[in-house]
């Protein structure tokens, strides 16, 4: 079984790899690239700890072999960091609220709920919960994580 | 958990695509979202040498209206449907369906036509298609077919599609007439997981406010989604009073045949699909009647 070249956006830059067809994403991002912030839980698309945004979406990475992503370009939780290397408001959020404990969970809570933010602004709770649907956090500590994204909504509203 | 070794090809149109699989044989395997192939493939329940990767075939995205058909190409995001203005205004009891649809990562990636194909016994598309008689559209080397959904759904995570076709499209009826209604029900043991069992039903009354149509199917409790055709030919005509929608479904137990796993046993699953389906034809009433958004 032949080995693909990849090419593909990550975080605002270029980069390029070599994995197998059978590599899926979030293997390729950890293992070739060395972008470990991204986790893996289950492998088979339940937990959500691989979350990423592809094409300005919020995916599993686990569910699309490397190939796939070929040209395409992707956010992963290293690239929602400010332009100094600083916490986003929402990153800082989580940190103000405690909205981890074990934080196997949080890169993929912190992708679906940046991309929850960008496309709406003023989440609801119900909002909030259905966007991390998605995710599980096996410590069970969702209510932080609801509680940071909402403090996040009202800085960002503030601060506009 | 990792997918033993395959070949990979990326395909730009259908007539490619159905050349491939003309060449490959049983051991190809369509991959368009993946949601279900990818885990699929990871358990080792599935091993196809060769993937035909389809999410770059333009002509296999888009929803439009022909005829008295909505028309969902099979490559489809499920969010995109979801978000369709087209589907809600025409069939929205679709619409509603796929809100309970795995979550939104996996709506983003997780396509129309790859439900359809992979038919989960507890799927909602799957169980609308088979609830407004839908019409499928596959293509091979040898032509186009058409295939009514009742035709196509043949078993748990089994179609009628041949090893050589690629699903192209689903035709859903438009129901024309302004009093009609929807309903739809699940219970799962979370939102946005796999429901234990759900009801899809839509209605048209006629002046005098009876029952002039009436379509009602049940999903995860027999090995595809069901119509509950005795259920129909019993309200038909009726006011479709809460009695006879309750008496009727009571009758579905001997139609259906639930399997047990750790969520729910089968006698559980049968008796919630009774009540999600006289909830749906309900809520389709009600609906019909704008006594329900």
């Amino acid at each position: 079984m032949s080995e693909h070249k990849i090419t593909l956006t990550v975080n605002g830059r270029e980069m390029s790899g070599y994995a197998e067809s059978r590599v899926t994403l979030v293997d390729f991002l950890r293992d070739e690239l060395g972008l470990t912030g991204t986790h893996i839980g289950c492998e088979h698309g339940v937990c959500g700890a691989c979350s990423i945004v592809l094409d300005g979406k919020p995916v599993r990475s686990c569910l699309m072999y490397a190939v796939m992503a070929e040209g395409h370009e992707i956010t992963t939780v290293e690239g929602l960091e400010g332009p100094q290397g600083e916490l986003s408001p929402l990153q800082d959020a989580f940190w103000e609220n405690h909205a981890m404990q074990c934080g196997y969970c949080t890169p993929g809570m912190l992708i679906a709920t940046h991309t929850l933010l960008v496309e709406n602004p003023d989440p609801d709770e119900e909002e909030i919960r259905e966007a991390i649907g998605g995710n599980l956090c096996r410590c069970t500590g969702y209510q932080q994580i609801v509680e940071a994204v909402q403090m996040t909504a009202k800085k960002l509203r503030e601060a506009t | 958990m990792k997918a033993a070794p395959f070949d990979y090809v990326r395909v730009s149109s259908i007539d490619e695509v159905c050349q491939v699989l003309a060449d490959s044989g049983e051991e190809a395997r369509i991959i368009a979202g993946g949601q279900t192939l990818v885990p699929l493939m990871a358990m080792r329940l599935a091993r196809p040498s060769l993937l035909i990767d389809i999410n770059d075939v333009s002509e296999l995205s888009g929803i439009s209206v022909d005829g008295n058909d909505l028309v969902i190409k099979a490559g489809t995001r499920q969010a995109d449907a979801l978000a369709s203005d087209i589907v809600k205004s025409n069939v929205p009891l679709l619409a509603d369906a796929l809100s309970h649809v795995g979550h939104t990562q996996t709506r983003n990636r997780g396509t129309v036509g790859g439900s359809l194909v992979n038919a989960d016994p507890s799927a909602e598309i799957p169980l609308i298609a088979q609830t407004l008689d839908a019409v499928i559209v596959a293509r091979s080397t040898r032509g186009d077919r058409t295939i009514p959904v009742n035709e196509f759904l043949e078993s748990a995570m089994a179609t009628t599609l041949a090893p050589d076709e690629c699903l192209v499209e689903a035709h859903f009826p438009i129901w024309a007439s302004k009093n009609t209604g929807f309903g739809f029900h699940e219970v799962s043991i979370r939102d946005s997981d796999f429901a234990l069992a759900a009801a899809a039903a839509q209605v048209t009354l006629n002046r005098k406010g009876n029952c002039e149509k009436l379509n009602v199917a049940i999903g995860g409790a027999s090995p595809a989604a069901l119509r509950l055709t005795i259920v129909e030919e019993e309200l038909v005509g009726t006011d479709l009073g809460d009695d006879a929608i309750k008496a009727a479904c009571a009758k579905i137990g001997d139609l259906i045949d639930p399997q047990a796993d750790v969520h729910a046993d089968a006698a559980y699953r049968g008796r919630v699909a009774k009540v999600m389906a006289g909830r749906a034809i309900c809520d389709s009433r009600d609906r019909a009647k704008g006594v329900l958004q």
